[in-house]
Parts: C-alpha cells; structure tokens; sequence
C-alpha cells in the first residue's frame, strides 16, 4: 500500500518584524522577511511522524500558494524531510483572498493525487483559520481539524480535537483531510544532512493554466471580500508604571477601584 | 425589512453570551432570524426572543452531536434557503468559523472572520477586524453573495429588544458528507467556576513569572476576587503549568476584555496578538524592560509573588 500526503504550507512575514500593509491594501511581503508559518512546521512534522510510523510507503509533498520567495518555505519543509514540492505561482494570484487560495489548493492537490491532506491550524499573518474546513469542503472529502494528536492506520485518520466545553475522539475514512494544532507536537529542526537532500529534491512549478484556473477566478479583482481601509492602531498612551516598594499591589488596587473595577 | 440570519451558539438550551452580542449587530442591518440546533434547540427561543429575533428556527437530529461540522452546515445551508438573508452572522468559535466558512463556499460568498465590530453600508455591511498582532485595524466588507461574517466575543453590548421569536422547525437533509467525520467519544471539560475566558469582563493572566503549576494559586485567586477568567501564556502552556483552553495569544485565544491582568508576563508579540484589544491592560512584572509595559494603563515593577497577594488581600478588603 501506498500512502500519498500532501501538506499545504504558507509563506509568511516574519510577525516579529515590522509587519504592514501595500498601497493596494495586501499584505506587504517585500518589506518584511518571510518564513514557513510557525503554524505549519506542525503539519510538516506531523506527516514525518505518520510516515515514520507506518508500514505503507509514503509519499511527503509540500504544497504552497505564492511569490517566488515562497520557495523558502517549500525548502524549509524538505529540509525537515518532505519528499517533493510544488510550487504554484503566477503574477495573477496577488491579492487572492481565502476563496480565491483555497480553489487553487484544491486543484493543485487534487492534481498531485493524494490520500490524506495536513493544514496548520491557521496562518500567522491572516490568522483566518478557515482555509482547512474550506478546502475539505471543495475537495469533498471528511475534514478532522484543529487535531492535537493524529494516527492514521488502515485507511482511517483518528485523532483528538481539544474544543472550549470538551475533547473529543474524531474518526474518518481516507481520503480525509486534517488539520493540527500547535499541540500536536513539537516541530523537528532540519538537520545537516537534510539540508543537504533538500537541495536534490524535486520543486514543481505550476501556474493557473496548469491548473485549469481563469485569472479572473483569483487574484484582488476577484477576490470574494474587498478591504476599504488599514489603519495602524494608535500606540496606547503610556500609562503610569510604578516600582514595588512594598506597596505595590495597595497601589494597583487604588488605581483598580479608581477606574471602578473594584 | 431584510432578514439577518443569526447562528446561535447554545449549551442544551442555554444561549451563550456572543449569540446575543451577535443579536445587538444583526439589528443594525436588518432582522435577526435565529437558527439553533442540537438537544435543547427550542428552549434558546424565549431568551432570544427577548433580545431581538423575530424568527428562532430549529432543528435536533442525532447527527449534529454525532458527527462533526457538516451537519450543522447542512442546517444553516437549509435556513438560508429558507430565508434567503442579506448577511449570515456566526460566533467566532473554533466550530463556528468552520460552519461559517463552507457555507460561504456553498453558497457562493466572501466570508469575513473575527469581526469586532458591524455596521450597515451602502455596499453591505461593513466589518473592523484587527491585523498583525492588533497593531492595525481594517474596515471590510463582503463583495460577492450574501456575506458571511463571524464575530468575535466582546464584541457588542448584549440589549434588550423584545421581538416575537416565533419557533419554526428546520427542515434539514444531510449531505453525503454529513456523516464523514464521526465523533467517537466526547470528554467534558470540568468546569472551573470561573468565566469563560473569551466572554469574561476582566482576564487575569500568568506567564513565566509564575514559575510553576503549583504558582498559578495566587493568579486564581486574584481572578476570583475579581470573579475574573484565567489566562496563561504560551510559556505558562508549554512548560504545562495551564491548560492549553486557557493560553491568550495567536495560538490560544484572542480577549478583549473591560481589564486585562498579566502577571509575570513579558509581552511577545505571540502573546500581544491575543490580549493587545483590551480596554485596560494592567501588568505586573519584575523587568522593568518587559515589553508589556509599553501597552499598560497601570503597571507594577516588582515580585510578582509579593505585589499580586497584596492586591489580592486588598481587593477583597474593600469589597468587604
């Protein structure tokens, strides 16, 4: 038995730097460093975990969406262990909104050929989270997201989903999607050796014509949601801090009662 | 006047409090329709009723405990055929989003996420969203179909407008998908007493300061002096000193609450994205270099282990 896996990552600025929007009101990507999404290293780690631990032969492929720098990602998760990569980019996809990304996944990876899907839980610039249900729903296949433990075995994905009033055991069949939070376990460092590999291994590059996509279908003329204005929050106005001298928390509590939270 | 369909987050009946915040918005551009389902589904009428929805339809098939997600797509899909609405209001839960989200595809439409404020336009109605970690704020609005807008906790006040509230059972036929995903078991949470931490009106947060599981004592009694929520940092979480339901930040949950407590908290930008929208920010810390205090109201540079007792013991002094 075989066992296909394609893991979709974003190519995200760095949310330590300094991080903006463009004159169109799109993320700037130019200004500020990118990486894999911290949220997506799970997934990636994730699919190592099911082919360490499987009988089946299984076959890792990275997924993204994106501009040319977006390979630092795809490279990242080779370096981690993925078999192969894709990469669809084309000048038409800026500005593309979730709908508009999660059709070109769909596509993407229905033409990949695949048994089982991994997502991070969201992305860290869009922090959306709703690319996972979305793309379940295009693909037609049982989503089983938001995972803090996954397996899978005999054709069956299992795995817990800890939501706000309980936790609760998750069951379905293959072809399935998932997606896996950042409890699911911590994610491996790429090692020498694979950095290494990684320089070997095969990146595809796809454009919408490959994927039978119309330009109008993506991009920002066709995205599903339009962004009016982006204003920075005003900085906070600095407030009083003051040093414990043995009276601290009297203090707090004054300015607590003052503000009428006592 | 347009109908507004309303998705109505419920435990066996009782209605939580977003779904009434959601009640508030949803009369700003036309009228709520409610639609709650599951065990209980009929008894959320009366409350919502009192709070503006002119229409409360409802649906229970073992199915929706059964199974995850998809039905209860399949239900709201059924309601909006049924009602045709001009926008499609959604809590922000982790379960409501993805209700939200294939729906949109469904039906055709933007979807629009985590919304902390609604208001009608020429175009639609318009949503504010917070970007990168809160440091901006973004006006949007749904530009294909019939918009799909979740909106998150704290968002609105919860008013009274009494409206008939006339239950309508929903007719729902589940989808071939409905059954993919199946709930095998189901664990429920124990519950603390406190507040739920995206609802409640005053969080209190430790971080690495606390320095231990054992350590979060005295940040749970502060929190109940203050009939206050629990949050933890990510470095709380991890070193598994708090449950992960209660970590603030952009992998936990994101709160915005009348006052926010960070004790032994530096600020991370991790940690800011979850917390950075609440009206008063309070924090206590020993480095008087903490980023945190770049965002507070009233900070304390001091022992967390001294100054949080202190403010304890005088909190529940003056409330007698």
């Amino acid at each position: 038995m075989s066992l296909r896996i394609v893991v979709c990552v974003k190519y995200v600025p760095d949310a330590t730097g300094d991080r903006q929007f463009t004159e169109d009101l799109t993320v700037n990507r130019d200004d500020v460093d990118g990486l894999l999404s911290e949220l997506d290293e799970y997934a990636v780690e994730q699919a190592l975990q099911i082919s360490e631990n499987s009988d089946d032969d299984v076959e890792i492929t990275v997924l993204t969406v994106g501009p040319e720098d977006a390979k630092d990602a795809l490279r990242k998760a080779l370096s981690m262990g993925a078999d192969k990569a894709i990469h669809v980019e084309d000048d038409d996809l800026h500005g593309t909104d979730v709908m508009g990304t999660s059709l070109v996944l769909a596509k993407a990876i229905e033409k990949a050929g695949y048994d089982l899907v991994i997502t991070g839980m969201a992305s860290t610039d869009g922090t959306m989270g709703v690319l996972p249900a979305i793309l379940a729903e295009r693909l037609g296949v049982p989503q089983a997201t938001l995972l803090s433990e996954v397996k899978v075995e005999d054709g069956t994905v299992t795995g817990r989903r800890d939501g706000d009033s309980a936790s609760e055991q998750l069951q379905a069949s293959l072809p399935a999607l998932v997606s896996v939070t950042d409890q699911s376990g911590e994610a491996r460092y790429p090692s020498f050796k694979g950095i290494m590999a990684a320089k070997k291994k095969p990146v595809e590059s796809w454009d919408l014509e490959d994927l039978e996509i119309e330009a109008d279908e993506v991009g920002l003329e066709g995205s599903w949601t339009a962004v009016d204005s982006a204003a920075q929050r005003p900085a906070r106005t600095a407030g009083t801090i003051v040093k414990d001298e043995g009276e601290g928390g009297k203090q707090l509590a004054e300015f607590l009662a003052g503000q009428k939270f006592i | 006047m347009a109908e507004v369909l309303v998705y109505v987050d419920h435990v066996d009946g009782a209605v939580r409090k977003p779904t009434l915040e959601l009640l508030t918005l949803a009369r700003r551009i036309g009228e709520p329709v409610a639609v709650a389902l599951g065990a209980g589904a009929d008894a959320t009428a009366a409350v919502l009723a009192e709070h503006g929805a002119v229409k409360v339809l409802t649906a229970d098939a073992p199915e929706f405990a059964e199974y995850l997600v998809v039905p209860k797509v399949d239900a709201l899909q059924a309601a909006y055929d049924a009602v045709s609405p001009a926008a499609v209001l959604v809590p922000s839960s982790a379960e409501g989003k993805e209700i939200a989200a294939r729906l949109a595809v469904r039906i055709g439409s933007g979807i629009i996420t985590d919304a902390v404020d609604l208001e009608a336009g020429d175009e639609g109605p318009v949503a504010t969203q917070s970007a990168f970690a809160a440091s901006f704020t973004t006006k949007s609005r749904v530009s294909k179909g019939t918009p799909v807008i979740t909106v998150k906790p704290n968002s609105a006040p919860v008013e009274a407008a009494p409206a008939a509230g006339a239950v309508e059972a929903l007719a729902v036929t589940f989808g071939a998908l409905a059954t993919g995903t199946k709930v095998t078991g189901r664990t429920p949470r124990e519950s603390t007493g406190r507040p739920e931490l995206t609802e409640a009106a005053i969080v209190v947060s430790g971080g690495r300061g606390v320095n231990g599981a054992e350590n979060f004592g005295i940040i749970e009694e502060l929190a109940d002096s203050l009939g206050a929520a629990v949050g933890a940092s990510r470095a709380a979480v991890d070193a598994g000193w708090y449950p992960h339901t209660n970590q603030v930040g952009q992998t936990g949950k994101s709160v915005s609450p009348q006052l926010y407590i960070a004790s032994g908290i530096s600020g991370a930008i991790q940690h800011r994205a979850g917390m950075q929208t609440s009206k008063t920010i309070v924090a206590i810390n020993k480095d008087a270099e903490a980023p945190i205090f770049d965002l507070v109201d009233y900070g304390v540079v001091g022992d967390l282990f001294a100054v949080v007792p202190q403010l304890t013991a005088e909190i529940k002094a003056r409330k007698g």
